[in-house]
């Protein structure tokens, strides 16, 4: 009797895999794929948990998904949805391995219901600032170059003074943060930031001002979008950075103020120049200028001698000049002088003190005088 | 105003910087005077020095901003 194996069966070269094997390669396919998404759909069978998570489906017209929310995000979420309820929900996908369930892994819920008022609120507001200009590129001031004074709106509790504080102490150490305290969410919320605000514009010397907060949910972001915290920051006399950190979302404050970062760590990045980079900058302008001056004394040397040699030049030719007339005169005075004269034969009669005997009275019986000729003179008697 | 500290206002280093690249350029081109080169290269340096100066001061400044009850502002430390 032999013993037939059926052909579709695996053989020893094929490769087997565990439940748990595949169970992970798939989470982890999973999980690679999916950045956190919004999904919407009916709620269903919400159940909490003694341990304060809560497990319900999520489900629309032709499909379901288990889902479960984790008990600090389900405590944010208020009361557990009734059955039928319609909720948007912020959540990863992924598999629960142990069972091969695929589920959403949920962070935030909100009845749509919620918002859709909200989002009218928001496209109100939006419209109004629209028309009055708030948004318009043009009134777009720029971050200055180097800060000196930087004012920091937000909580004294959050993570954004720490890490705008972080960020600049690293980059540029050289500046002062002033914190104006202000809650940012919350009962209270808008009329802390506009006071804030308002107080900003009381602080002299300052250059920038950073308003803004950490990630938070859409719901705790309420007060960026008000219109009253808008119209504060549209006031404030120093350019302003929007930092209200959320990874989905833009808040109005975002479109309202001259620059907008993700997150406060990313206004600082923003707001502050890197001192490294400044210091190497006066490097340069020190070289720069050492050689500038050494550049332009060598210039001035140059020239100085250039102006040496011309001068030289210049007194050379009034020299020349000079002689040539002198000779010039030397010739004329020489064919003026009567010594010239006494060369061709003449003589000239001159009395004891040299005067030039002229005429014939000049001439006194037996005086003597002398006769000027071309070599000497001769004494003589008038007779 | 802040009541414990008053505001100074040196020049802003973006202006320091941008005289001494003004001055740079100046001494970089010919047309510039022996003597006034001189005077443009001592003012260079000077600036370079308080632009130094300020780059190396050390320590990041947090303060916090609260008013007071009669509207005054106070600035205090922050250990942040």
């Amino acid at each position: 009797m032999t013993l037939s194996l059926p052909l579709n069966v695996p053989s020893v070269s094929d490769q087997v895999w565990s439940v748990g094997q595949l169970n992970t390669a798939i989470k982890q396919l999973i999980d690679g794929s999916f950045p956190p998404i919004w999904v919407r759909g009916e709620v269903l069978q919400c159940k909490v948990w003694s341990s304060g998570h809560w497990y319900f489906t999520l489900r629309d017209g032709r499909s379901q998904v288990r889902c479960s929310m984790f008990k600090l995000n389900a405590s944010r979420a208020g009361k557990p949805p009734a059955d039928g309820t319609e909720v948007f929900v912020l959540a990863k996908p992924g598999l629960y391995q142990e069972k091969g369930e695929f589920q959403l892994v949920v962070s935030r819920m909100l009845p749509t219901s919620a918002v859709g008022q909200k989002q009218q609120e928001l496209e109100r507001v939006k419209t109004l600032l629209q028309q009055d200009g708030l948004f318009d590129p043009i009134r777009k001031r720029a971050v200055p170059l180097y800060v000196s004074t930087i004012a920091v709106v937000t909580s004294r509790d959050g993570a954004a003074l720490k890490d705008v504080v972080t960020v600049t102490r690293k980059r540029w150490p050289c500046a002062r943060i002033l914190f104006v305290g202000a809650r940012v969410q919350g009962d209270g919320a808008v009329a802390d930031l506009v006071r804030a605000l308002k107080l900003v514009n009381r602080l002299p010397g300052l250059d920038l001002c950073i308003v803004g907060r950490g990630g938070g949910a859409r719901e705790d972001l309420a007060a960026f979008n008000s219109e009253a915290v808008c119209r504060a920051l549209a006031n404030v006399r120093v350019p302003t950075i929007s930092a209200v950190g959320h990874e989905i979302d833009i808040s109005l404050t975002d479109l309202v103020a001259d620059h907008r970062a993700a997150t406060p760590s990313a206004a600082a990045e923003l707001a502050v120049a890197n001192r490294r980079d400044v210091l190497r900058l006066v490097d340069d302008l020190s070289v720069r200028l050492a050689s500038g001056l050494t550049g332009r004394t060598r210039l001035a040397a140059s020239r100085l001698a250039r102006s040496s040699d011309r001068l030289h030049a210049g007194m050379q030719g009034v020299l020349d000049a000079r002689r040539n007339l002198a000779e010039r005169l030397a010739a004329q005075l020489d064919a003026l002088s009567p010594l010239r004269v006494l060369g061709r034969g003449y003589a000239v009669p001159m009395n004891e003190a040299g005067r030039v005997l002229k005429r014939r009275e000049d001439f006194v019986k037996d005086q003597g005088f002398r006769l000027r000729v071309a070599d000497g003179d001769v004494r003589a008697r008038v007779e | 105003m802040p009541k414990t500290e008053p505001a100074s206002s040196p020049p802003a280093l973006a202006d320091e910087l941008a005289r001494l690249e003004e001055i740079v350029r100046k001494l970089e081109a010919d047309d510039v005077e022996l003597d006034t080169a001189l005077l443009l290269f001592e003012e260079g340096i000077a600036r370079l020095r308080s632009a130094r100066e300020r780059l190396g001061a050390a320590e990041l400044k947090v303060q916090a901003v609260l008013e007071e009850a009669g509207g005054d502002l106070r600035l205090t430390d922050l250990d942040a």
